[in-house]
């Protein structure tokens, strides 16, 4: 099993981590007992994403799926942000072994459920 | 950048001096040990001469070891050519709940077959519960197989207090000593046990060669057929130039035995006495058991062990997350688990296995980097964070 540069730069170098403080969207995917837990923040102004952070236990396509999805997620409408499929994250990544493409779909979750937060409180 | 192999668990370098031993049997003496010219009769001592040095080494007789291709396949020989010879008298077959694939899958296959198995538990320092395994005893059993050290934590079974139980019983008794032998000293005999299984890639020989004692007297059935090789227990071409070079590799390994251990033993002790100072929240895995002198298993709490093994092969170091053999296991390891460590902690283990390579510069490096990557990790980790924030 090898990953790709993609992933291992975004594992090694992840981008957006951290928190944001009274988030307008939090999202938290995933269980410790699974070996894998996301956890997205989003700052929205104008139903866009102006900012995204992330924090993530588990390996390193975990870490790599949250990072670049941050990437992709980040000044798009939070329209553009749902369409973010796991298929997009594994493109972005150039690619996930099988065995790891549910961090990816994990990365689609999490988005996702950051983003229900945030409509659910409008 | 420094390189730093910490894996010898998984598998070791092959010492020059076997590779030395090994290189005429390519190209010079190349015959089939078992043809009749004087090609053949020139293997033929080649294979005898190499047979004789692993006897005397392991102590037992030449008619009672069997050369075969891995540690695996001395485990499906062992357990599989039990479990058909003995099966009139019996279908029950007792192991441990730590086994490595090799024996652990091999039972499994057999309750497919019919076979009824018994999987005894381990404490919470990996070692086998004896009382267990009393219990477990049936008229019906015909075979207990345990591994002599496990291949994750390097903890070391109780194989001598078994063997009489075995004995007692009349139960045959096969021993997984795959990780033992080379490491520490392993005599068959001594040990009690009827089959015992080696491989020659632990102890800086080759890959693809490796051995089963089976006492003289214990029948075994048919696995593979085909020619009359290895008293037809293993028949096919015998890996001639493996064979030889497992000889050496034997004799080197248990040369200054005692000595090696103790410097081993010595660089773990300072290696795992850092770790523990330089990074918190960290658990070393078997500790209060016997321990092979070179093997670390250390729970990193609120990481994942991808994700650490990573991030030290970035820094030039290999280490392994639990069993090198389940790297495509998504699960966490089940030799942890059956420790009652908690799935998250056994998530974030690592094992780090020293070879007779390493040296103190070898460590320092490791101890120097590894709490970087921990704490990098860390920072990422929102278990981590929740547990700050309740501290």
């Amino acid at each position: 099993m090898e990953y790709t540069k993609k992933v291992m730069d975004h594992f090694m170098n992840p981008r957006n981590v951290g928190v944001i403080e009274n988030p307008d969207g939090y999202g938290k995917i995933g269980s410790p007992s699974c070996g894998d837990m996301m956890e997205i923040f989003l700052k929205i102004e104008d139903g866009i994403i102006k900012d995204v952070k992330f924090r993530t236990f588990g390996c390193a396509s975990a870490i790599a799926s949250s990072s670049v999805t941050t990437e992709m997620i980040l000044n798009k409408t939070v329209e553009e942000a749902l369409q973010v499929t796991n298929k997009a994250v594994v493109e972005a990544l150039d690619g996930l072994p099988a065995a790891k493409v549910h961090c990816s779909v994990l990365a689609e979750e999490a988005i996702k459920a950051a983003i229900e937060d945030y409509l659910s409180k409008k | 950048m420094r390189r730093v192999y910490l894996d010898n668990n998984a598998t070791t370098k092959t010492d020059e001096r076997v590779l030395e031993a090994m290189l005429p049997y390519f190209c010079e003496v190349y015959g089939n040990a078992h043809s009749m010219h004087s090609f053949g009769q020139e293997a033929g001592r080649a294979l005898d001469s190499a047979r004789e040095t692993v006897s005397n080494i392991l102590k037992i007789e030449k008619s009672e070891l069997i050369f075969t291709g891995t540690g695996v396949e001395s485990n499906n020989l062992a357990i599989r050519g039990i479990a058909r010879a003995y099966k009139r008298r019996g279908n029950h077959i007792i192991t441990s709940a730590i086994e490595h694939p090799g024996a652990k899958n091999t039972c499994q296959d057999l309750e497919r077959e019919g076979f009824e198995v018994s999987y005894i538990p381990v404490d919470k320092n990996g070692v086998v519960i004896v009382e267990e395994l009393k219990k477990a005893i049936r008229k019906e059993t015909i075979l207990v197989t345990l591994m002599h050290a496990n291949n994750e934590t390097g903890v070391v079974q109780p194989i001598e207090e078994i063997s009489k139980i075995t004995r007692e019983n009349k139960i045959v008794f096969h021993t997984d000593a795959v990780q033992t032998v080379g490491k520490i000293p392993v005599y068959p005999k001594e040990l009690g046990v009827d089959l015992m299984s080696f491989s020659a890639h632990k102890f800086n020989g080759p890959k693809g060669t490796a051995g089963l004692f089976v006492k003289n007297g214990i029948r075994l059935g048919k696995v593979i057929t085909g020619g009359g090789q290895e008293r037809k227990i293993r028949p096919g071409t015998t890996n001639l130039a493996g064979v030889v070079g497992m000889a050496k590799a034997l004799e080197l390994a248990t040369a200054n035995m005692e000595e090696k251990m103790k410097e081993e033993e010595e660089l773990r002790s300072f290696f795992e006495t850092e770790m523990v100072a330089r990074i918190p929240e960290i658990k070393i895995n078997g500790k209060e058991a016997t321990r092979l002198p070179g093997t670390s298993s250390i729970s990193f709490r609120h990481l994942e062990g991808e994700s650490i093994l990573l991030g030290l092969d970035y820094k030039g170091i290999a280490v392994s997350s639990g069993s090198a053999c389940s790297s495509d296991d998504l699960q966490a390891s089940h030799v942890l688990l059956a420790m009652g460590i908690e799935v998250v902690d056994a998530h974030g283990t690592i094992r780090f296995s020293l070879g007779k390579f390493n040296t103190r510069e070898d460590i320092e490096y490791v101890i120097e980097e590894a709490p970087k990557v921990i704490e990098k990790l860390r920072t990422i980790s929102p278990l981590w964070n929740e547990f700050q924030l309740k501290k």
